[in-house]
């Protein structure tokens, strides 16, 4: 419990330590004296590296999250889960040929799905993980890699799957397949490419390369950003699906 | 008329043309299916012990989303789907201790008022359409058509669930003699074929089609006509090769082709018509801009 | 050689378990043979499932080793038509949860061929798990 000068107990791999609260989970561990060698990475909440189990004082339920991004609190009794042991399938992307039961080949298990939701509720980017699941289960790869977007690959939501999917390697199968076959070929990009490759930009390139340092800083903080007609959405292709984590809204970035 | 829809997986993956049909025939009859906003796999079938409740939770999650959407009703065509959501339903219903307990574990999240009933195309179409409109509708009569309606298991079975007689169905033959064909009956248009054992123990699934569609032929019957996307897999890559197989068609394929809709509107390919001497004069009769 | 066999007793472990499970009364079941009459792939059982009843309440041996519960499909026919109404298919999922607790999993879906797993429509899949594993 805490002791009235900002500390606050926590507990790990069952022993009892004093931390400063306002920390991380992954903070007071390194404060508690442990190096972590493994189950620690980008600090940012995007890696994946740093799931973490805990229990609450008073409560029987689990908890997960990442140990990078959550506050630590008094009474926290915590495990960290370094990685998920995966069952990989091999594949040969340029040898699939993308159909309804492509994912369901792959990964069999997932027709074990029992829809019980834990999986999204343990996700700590708030992802809808059943639903793409789901997707993949009927064969709708685009709205499994959709969904899955920004999955960072924590493992947490198979750690508590019971029925041993592997969610993150389907949604990764899934964007690999509709990167490759399903997304729209963009002409503009092949294009721009090719005009590149044919040395358009070449000359201007060359211009800004060779101009003094003062004069590249005043033309940079002199850019001009291309306008958006009012009432336009960023383009988002996520958008549609609802993913929490949709690009922000930059209109309030150029009006403030 | 609007109703919600339930597809189900299979529906959407190696059936579509159940739907296509049956989207192309309800747009002719006015009656409009919304696919649900969000969904998931129903959870076949129907757990039949006290343990493992959490398998409940996939088709209860189903009739909770239905009623998140505000619907009270949703219509499925897959049978086995039907099956699932309709027995959770009243599992729902019945034994409350057991739904408490499965709402319970998820913390709440799962919440089902038990508000919503299940239904299937079938019965829709036989009470609520009814087959007097439907006989107004056709267009292009199915005379020349001998077939054989076969019900399988789940739309009949249990009783507490079931939209016909499980002893003496006659929702299919009623509705296919509407579209003025010739119907075939049998014993064994209401035993089941094998379902799920096409996975590991396909020799059961095998001798099962092979009795049905024997029984089928010895009628006179062209052609198998059911609902079941997994009796439709089952009819359709389980018949004994030599010899000629069977063919199957989806009912609402036939109501289709009675409206006179186009076989790409059903779904149908023109392997599928060639199967029929009926239905390939149908279409060269058509083609040459002559009548039915 | 002789052996004592019991009906129905309280020392039945197997019978207290499945009857606990599929909420059936197996002393209900009067060996009329209905449903054995009626069930579609009685020809691949190795019991019938009358005579698997009847094996289960005497304690005979060798009962979850049968093939016949996982032949069962639950298509429901005997339920519809057993005059004691008794609910076999839940006896045969009684059976085959029993038999997957104390074995594993029938079925190894990793295992299945890449060219099933491609062409079966989901839902045999789906069930498939649902009564082969736990």
């Amino acid at each position: 419990m805490s002791d009235g000068n900002g500390l606050i107990t926590m507990q790990l791999m069952g022993k009892s330590y004093q931390v400063p609260s306002g920390l991380t989970i992954m903070a007071a561990i390194e404060y508690a004296g442990y190096k972590l060698v493994r189950g620690a990475g980008c600090r940012g909440g995007f890696c994946g590296a740093c799931p973490t189990l805990y229990r609450r004082d008073g409560s029987h339920r689990i908890f997960t999250a990442l140990a990078c991004q959550t506050l630590v609190e008094d009474g926290m009794c915590l495990v960290q889960m370094p990685f998920v042991p995966l069952l990989t399938r091999p594949y040969d992307l340029q040898a699939i040929v993308p159909q309804p039961n492509t994912l369901l080949q792959h990964f069999p298990e997932i027709a074990g799905c029992v829809a019980c939701n834990t999986c999204a509720r343990s996700c700590p980017q708030g992802l809808p993980v059943m639903d793409y699941i789901q997707a993949a289960l009927r064969g709708d790869i685009e709205r499994a890699a959709m969904l899955s977007f920004d999955c960072i690959a924590c493992g947490i939501c198979s750690s508590r799957c019971p029925a041993d999917i592997k969610h993150y390697a389907v949604g990764l199968l899934a964007r690999r397949i509709y990167g490759k076959y399903l997304a729209p070929p963009a002409p503009d990009l092949a294009r721009r490419v090719a005009e590149i490759a044919a040395g358009r930009y070449d000359a201007e390139l060359d211009a800004l390369i060779s101009l003094p340092a003062a004069e590249l800083r005043a033309r940079y903080e002199q850019r001009s950003f291309e306008a958006v007609a009012d009432g336009a959405e960023p383009y988002s292709a996520t958008r549609r699906y609802n993913s929490p984590m949709d690009p922000v809204d930059y209109q309030d970035e150029l009006a403030g | 008329m609007q109703l919600a829809y339930y597809p189900g997986c299979t529906i959407k993956a190696s059936a579509r043309q159940h739907e296509q049909a049956a989207l192309a025939i309800l747009r002719a009859l006015g009656v409009e299916l919304r696919e649900m906003a969000e969904w998931n796999c129903c959870g076949v079938v129907h757990t039949l012990t006290s343990a493992n409740l959490i398998r409940h939770m996939a088709p209860v999650r189903v009739l909770a989303r239905l009623r998140q959407q505000g619907a009270h009703e949703v219509v499925t065509l897959c049978d086995m789907c039907f099956n699932t959501l309709a027995r959770a339903n009243l599992l729902a219903r019945q034994q409350p201790e057991q739904f408490a307990a499965i709402s319970a574990s998820t913390d709440s999240e799962l919440r089902y008022d038990g508000d919503a009933s299940v239904l299937h195309l079938l019965q829709v179409l036989r009470d609520r359409v009814g087959l007097a409109a439907l006989r107004a509708r056709v267009r292009r009569p199915l005379r020349e058509l001998r077939v054989y309606p076969y019900y399988g298991c789940k739309l009949l079975r249990p009783s507490t669930v079931g939209i016909d007689d499980p002893e003496t169905p006659t929702l299919l033959r009623d509705l296919l003699e509407a579209l003025g064909a010739t119907v075939i009956e049998g014993h064994l248009q209401s035993r089941c074929c094998g379902a799920y054992q096409a996975v590991d123990q396909p020799g059961l699934v095998a001798e099962r089609v092979t009795a049905t569609a024997a029984q089928a032929r010895a009628g006179g019957a062209e052609a198998i006509v059911l609902s079941c996307p997994l009796c439709h897999f089952n009819f359709d890559t389980l018949q004994p090769r030599n010899g000629a197989p069977l063919p199957v068609f989806y009912y609402t394929q036939m109501i289709g082709l009675a409206f006179g809709l186009e076989p790409e509107e059903l779904g149908l390919e023109a392997r599928q018509i060639d199967q029929l001497p009926p239905l390939r004069q149908r279409d060269r009769a058509q083609a040459k801009g002559g009548a039915a | 050689m002789s052996m004592t066999i019991r009906a129905d007793s309280q020392a039945n472990e197997l019978l207290q378990t499945v009857e606990a499970l599929s909420g059936q009364r197996l002393a209900a079941c009067y060996q009329c043979g209905t449903c054995a009459a009626t069930c579609p792939f009685v020809a691949a059982m190795d019991l019938p499932p009358d005579r698997l009843i009847q094996q289960l309440r005497f304690g005979l041996p060798g009962v979850l080793e049968r093939r016949a519960f996982w032949v069962c499909v639950g298509c429901d026919s005997c339920a519809e038509r057993c005059p004691r109404a008794i609910a076999v298919p839940r006896v045969m999922e009684a059976l085959r949860l029993i038999a997957i607790r104390e074995r594993g999993d029938r079925l190894a879906v990793a295992q299945l061929p890449a060219a099933t797993l491609r062409d079966l429509p989901p839902i045999a899949l789906v069930a498939s798990l649902r009564r082969n594993t736990g």
